[in-house]
């Protein structure tokens, strides 16, 4: 990978708060144009992560540059390049819509000529043509969220950084949220975004996961869960699943219900097939089909998390 | 440094505190309210003196003695007593604050050519104010000495004294533009003591600090609206010293503008510092006010002359810019002075100023812990 083909390269970044170390040694990369999740419980490092890489949080170590620029030396030159948008929403709520906008084109220095047509711009996506007028504490959390979104991203910065964007937003707003970002990554700009939805991850290019500030495992969706689920998901449809269920347990087979469908988690779905279908049918009950499925990224990761 | 940056956080500033009611009347309020009440509270003027008289001569003369006492402007004769008893429970009371108590010989000794004795008796449980009266009873009597010996007997010396910038006396006329400065310089700190903390109270420092903007920029964006408030400031103070407290303007407006803003700048910035230290707005507004009010009342020159302090309180003052600005004011209200008496002050709170707007910048960091 070429020097200039990566927006975001950073090696044994490290942050301590005291004797706790929030982030601990993490190497990370992201191409132009990527959709990057970065994915972990709460209290992971996430966060930590995000305001290093944005120039708010000075490492305790570790080096990297983001945008070209260094992230021990070069933080204010890192801060024309991106926009950031914080987990906690952090819009002047006492302003109006349009007057929050105007300000942050003030301090991007959006210039007089484009000035108009981007605040246009953020009013539309926002769906807030209506309510430039409108008092931002008064607006619904979806509507606020893109709002914030739009003022972050005034300046059209090459990269941007979303720490948990969509948390307590709804589906719908969820869903179009992320028909932005979509959008924005189609056009060349680096999306780094921090998550803990795993529908959200699957619209990622790339994932890592970070827990207790290491980051545990890291690709494509597709290869998170080939390569880094060290067990096969087998779905199971029998004639009365309840009871199948208690037969798999009383194997020592890890299973879970879906509607009338029960997913086992197994070594090798090879072993497993056969010994399972003998189990079942010998309590009577009849198989009407097994099979190997792909497990769910949530699968992979409470598997990789339990495992870490 | 851009303009444009600059231009929007301060329009941003002016937006929230003109829809916070509770800015709105700190900024505007606090002060003109603090004037007035401070303004009537404070005065070191003695009239009025509550006066109690026990008169055992009853002869035209003791009648004569009271009648200048009550003439005189400064006595208030609240009661005729005929027992010395009584003149304890008023004093002890506290409904009179002098006595006096004219003995029966007083006229028989007049008439002789002798000395007449007088017993006078002060409340002195307020210092100050019994000082002032003493004074006033020997005007009163050496007064009325010379008119009953008809002038027969010149003194040796006949002071003629004129009393320059404030004849009358009047301590309004100095108080005024000295409180003017210690609620100047309390005002201009406690506004801006709160901007910065607010925003890192309120979380939106973290989307500020992540943009290109500048630390000054940001700083002079938040100075700049408070500078217009704590001017306005300034202008309804000075017109309530004269319309209101009918305290003589001697001296140049524009000077005065021009100083008040050197002071407005150095205040304002003090609050700044205070606001990056703190990151809290309780804690930044206490400080403020413990920063600025108590140097400002105590060791400002506005209560208590400097010149009497002890010498290193005297060394003490120089650090506290309420000094200056009460000079200032004092001068040009009362004496109508030019800039070329104010040179010092003028310098120093320039220094001042631009030295706590230097710390300010050196302080802010645009990261968060």
């Amino acid at each position: 990978m070429n020097r200039s083909t990566i927006a975001v390269k950073v090696r044994g970044l490290t942050k301590r708060f005291g004797d706790f170390t929030a982030v601990d040694m993490i190497d990370l990369s992201v191409k132009k144009g990527e959709i990057f999740g970065f994915l972990g419980p709460n209290g992971a490092g996430k966060s930590t992560t995000i305001k290093m890489l944005c120039g708010l949080l000075l490492p305790a170590g570790g080096e990297g540059s983001v945008g070209g620029y260094d992230i021990m030396k070069e933080s204010e030159e890192i801060k024309k390049t991106i926009g950031y948008m914080s987990q906690k929403f952090s819009l002047y709520d006492d302003l109006t819509v349009g007057e929050n906008i105007e300000f942050f084109s003030g301090i991007y220095g959006v210039s007089n000529s484009r000035k108009k047509k981007r605040e246009e711009w953020v009013l539309e996506m926002a769906g807030l043509q209506d309510r430039r007028r409108a008092v931002t504490k008064t607006l619904p959390g979806g509507f606020k969220q893109r709002l914030a979104l739009g003022c972050a991203i005034l300046h059209e910065p090459p990269i941007i950084f979303l720490d948990e964007p969509t948390s307590g937003v709804d589906p719908v707003s969820r869903r179009n949220f992320w028909d932005l970002i979509y959008g924005m990554s189609r056009s060349g700009t680096t999306i780094f975004v921090t998550t803990h939805y795993m529908d959200e991850a699957e619209y990622c290019d790339r994932l890592a996961l970070i827990y207790r500030g290491r980051v545990i495992a890291e690709g494509t969706p597709l290869e998170m869960k080939q390569k880094h689920m060290p067990r096969d998901v087998l779905e199971i449809e029998a004639g009365r699943p309840v009871e199948a269920m208690e037969v798999l347990h009383r194997q020592g087979i890890e299973t879970a219900l879906f509607g009338s469908l029960i997913h086992a988690t197994v070594i090798s779905a090879e072993h497993a097939i056969p010994t399972i279908r003998k189990a079942i049918e010998e309590s009577q009950i009849h198989v009407f089909r097994i099979e190997r499925i792909m497990p769910s990224l949530e699968d992979v990761f409470v598997t990789l998390i339990e495992a870490a | 440094m851009k303009v444009l940056r600059i231009k929007a956080i301060a329009k941003k500033e002016l937006i929230q505190i003109w829809r916070d009611p509770l800015s709105l009347a700190m900024a505007f309020l606090m002060p003109v309210m603090l004037l007035f009440i401070f303004g009537y509270a404070i005065t070191l003027d003695v009239n009025n003196l509550k006066t109690v008289v026990y008169d055992l001569d009853k002869s035209n003369l003791s009648r004569e003695l009271i009648t200048e006492f009550r003439e005189s402007g400064y006595f208030t004769v609240v009661d005729n007593v005929n027992e010395h008893r009584e003149i304890d429970r008023y004093l002890d009371s506290g409904k009179a604050q002098v006595a006096i108590a004219i003995p029966a010989d007083f006229s028989r000794n007049i008439l002789k050519g002798e000395n007449a004795g007088l017993q006078v008796i002060v409340d002195g449980s307020d210092s100050n104010t019994a000082t002032i009266a003493i004074g006033y009873i020997s005007a009163v009597t050496e007064l009325y000495s010379q008119r009953i010996k008809g002038s027969r007997i010149t003194p040796l010396i006949d002071p003629r004294v004129r009393v320059w910038y404030n004849p009358e006396l009047k301590s309004r006329n100095y108080i005024i533009p000295g409180l003017i400065a210690v609620i100047m310089a309390v005002i201009a700190a406690l506004l801006t003591s709160l901007t910065i903390a607010r925003e890192w109270e309120r979380g939106t420092m973290e989307q500020l600090i992540s943009t290109p903007v500048k630390t000054p920029e940001l700083i002079l964006g938040k100075l700049i609206p408070y500078f217009v408030i704590g001017f306005i400031d300034v202008i309804l103070s000075v017109m309530m010293a004269v319309f209101i407290f009918d305290v003589p303007l001697r001296g140049n407006l524009v000077l005065l503008a021009a100083l008040s803003s050197i002071f407005l700048f150095g205040g304002l910035s003090l609050g700044i510092l205070i606001s990056i230290a703190a990151k809290s707005q309780l804690v930044a507004s206490q400080i403020s006010m413990v920063a600025t009010f108590l140097p400002a009342f105590l060791l400002s020159g506005f209560m208590y002359a400097i010149a009497n302090m002890p010498k290193p309180l005297q060394i003490i003052t120089y650090a506290i810019p309420a000094r200056y600005f009460v000079s200032i004011l004092k001068g040009i209200f009362l004496k109508g002075i030019t800039l070329k008496f104010l040179v010092l002050e003028t310098v120093l709170l320039t220094v001042f100023g631009l030295a706590v707007l230097a710390l300010a910048n050196k302080k802010f960091k645009k990261r968060i812990v």
